[in-house]
């Protein structure tokens, strides 16, 4: 039983266990400037992302949705990469930058994990016509 | 002997050791693994035999052809087709369905009706969305019950003269429900709709008889039942194919070609344009002749036993929940979820134990909506798997909890 208790432990890091089960930038932001969703076609996983913009500038963002660790972890980490940026940094980010906050690398197979989120808050900026 | 010690050492892939454990490959009604002899026989072909098929006068393209059509009647047999002329080659189950929607599709009319299930593999759904929007028709699902099971009345209640084709699934690739084939061919008979049943899920694992399930036709793939991927199998009745149009041209399924017309070849090659997958057929033959020798009944059985396993250890743990019907009335799969975890989460820590199951939507999102959830993690099984599979699957998932 000690070997299964450890193999989980090893497979994700701890940043990643921490934002899965507590992640800071969950929730909902009433009168969003900007949302967008989108679903990862291999598994079914959906991210809701929420923003509120002032000058261009992301003043909050939030996401939601049904997702694994691997992508609620990156959600959260995205989320709060992205607040206090302007649209143009934001979607500067990449895997390379979640990753290095998550302190983890993943399989070739997980990356839609970590990249769906950032697609999202892409997304979002893109449509937000607001100011 | 149980069937599992007497097939074990025929699967060289389970000498694997995957994370620092022995392989528990429990993920075959995705892609089942091969017996050696599936592999040798594909092996020998190209080193001794290769050539093309129907069309080379000489020794090798005489033996390809040979063997290629020996597949023919070995699969025939092995379904209980009425003709080798029932049996059409694809490239795998998917393919068949594609072919059978723009076959069938021309037939069809504005208002005209495809019914399916809500348990279908989006392989049977997404071809027939195609051809409806094509021609105009609608595509309409009977539900699935509670406990997993077709809503029988609501069958009856959707069939009516405006159904032309009824496509489903022998048995689900979720849920395991095996679905009443021949009861739901003779309802769809007495609309005067045509039958199409989805056996990818089946023929790895119950024995077949075509002329007792009564359908007009039935698609399955080499790569789910110990064959290699690349080739499948669509039966139809014949006088069902004698009236089909092919959709797909080229060489092979033609008897004659001027610039501007051509006639058909016959049955079945007037399905198999181009080159077909010779070596692969080998390969098919290879594990229909090891599913043979072991005898489906005894497959079957053995496969109901670990099902019926798998359902008593895994219930027993805690948090842990399975989706389907009783063992008796299902297939060699069983979905199922975990309390506060994404499957994708489950199938990776299982990895990291050396237990390889699929996890997700199981290209079934329909039903994933029915049963209320983002997707699920699935245990399925073949010849090979033991008791000792799924008891370290149930343990693996006993400590997963905690080491969360």
């Amino acid at each position: 039983m000690t070997d299964v208790a450890v193999g989980p432990r090893a497979l994700y890091s701890d940043v990643i266990r921490e934002r899965w089960r507590r992640p800071r930038f969950r929730g909902e932001l009433t009168g969003a400037d900007a949302v967008a969703e989108d679903v990862n076609p291999l598994c079914g996983d959906r991210v809701r992302v929420q923003l509120a913009l002032i000058d261009g500038r992301i003043e909050a963002a939030r996401f939601a949705g049904d997702s694994c660790a691997i992508c609620t972890a990156s959600a959260d980490v995205v989320m709060e990469l992205a607040t206090g940026r302007d649209r143009g940094a934001a979607r500067a980010l990449t895997a390379a930058d979640v990753l290095d906050v998550l302190k983890t690398d993943v399989r070739p197979t997980r990356m839609r994990c970590v990249t769906l989120p950032l697609g999202v808050l892409t997304t979002a900026l893109a449509e937000d016509g607001t100011r | 002997m149980t069937l599992d010690e007497q097939t074990r050492p025929d699967f060289p892939i389970l000498e694997r050791v995957v994370n620092g454990h022995p392989l528990v490959y429990l993920d075959s009604a995705a892609s089942s693994q091969k017996p050696r002899v599936v592999m040798e026989a594909m092996t020998r072909y190209y080193e001794r035999t290769h050539a093309n098929v129907h069309r080379s006068i000489h020794t090798l393209g005489e033996e390809a052809t040979e063997l290629y059509e020996a597949a023919r009647d070995r699969v025939q047999r092995f379904i209980g087709a009425a003709s080798r002329e029932e049996v059409v080659f694809t490239r795998g189950t998917t393919d068949g369905l594609n072919l059978l929607a723009s076959a069938l599709g021309r037939t069809l009319g504005p208002g005209d009706e495809i019914l399916i299930t809500e348990l279908e593999h989006h392989s049977n759904i997404v071809p027939w969305q195609m051809t409806a929007r094509e021609r105009g028709a609608v595509v309409r699902a009977v539900p699935i019950t509670a406990e997993g099971r077709l809503d029988v009345a609501a069958l009856d209640r959707l069939l009516g003269p405006r159904t032309r084709i009824v496509a489903f699934a022998h048995v689900s690739n979720v849920l395991g429900t095996i679905l009443p084939v021949s009861d739901i061919a003779e309802k769809a008979r007495g609309v005067g709709a045509i039958t199409v049943v989805d056996g990818a899920q089946a023929a790895p694992h119950l024995p077949l008889d075509m002329s007792t399930l009564d359908c007009d036709f039935y698609v399955f793939s080499a790569h789910k039942m110990l064959g290699p991927t690349g080739i499948g199998v669509l039966y139809g009745r014949r006088a069902r194919l004698e009236r089909l149009e092919p959709t797909r041209g080229g060489g092979e399924m033609i008897k004659e070609v001027w610039i501007d017309r051509a006639q058909w070849n016959d049955l079945p090659w007037r399905f198999e344009p181009g080159t077909p997958p010779i070596a692969e057929a080998v390969g098919l033959t290879a594990a229909i002749e090891y599913l043979e020798k072991l005898g489906m009944d005894r497959v079957a059985e053995h496969e109901r036993e670990l099902t019926r396993r798998t359902l008593a250890e895994l219930t027993a743990v805690p948090g842990v929940r399975v989706c389907g019907p009783p063992a008796d009335e299902r297939g060699a799969v069983v979905a199922f979820t975990v309390e506060g975890l994404h499957p994708h989460d489950v199938a990776a820590f299982l990895d990291a134990e050396g237990i390889a199951v699929r996890a997700g939507h199981h290209c079934a999102q329909p039903l994933m909506r029915c049963l209320g959830v983002v997707g699920t993690a699935r245990a399925s099984f073949s010849v090979f798997n033991s008791a000792e599979d799924v008891t370290r699957l149930a343990r693996a998932l006993g400590g997963l909890r905690n080491a969360l």
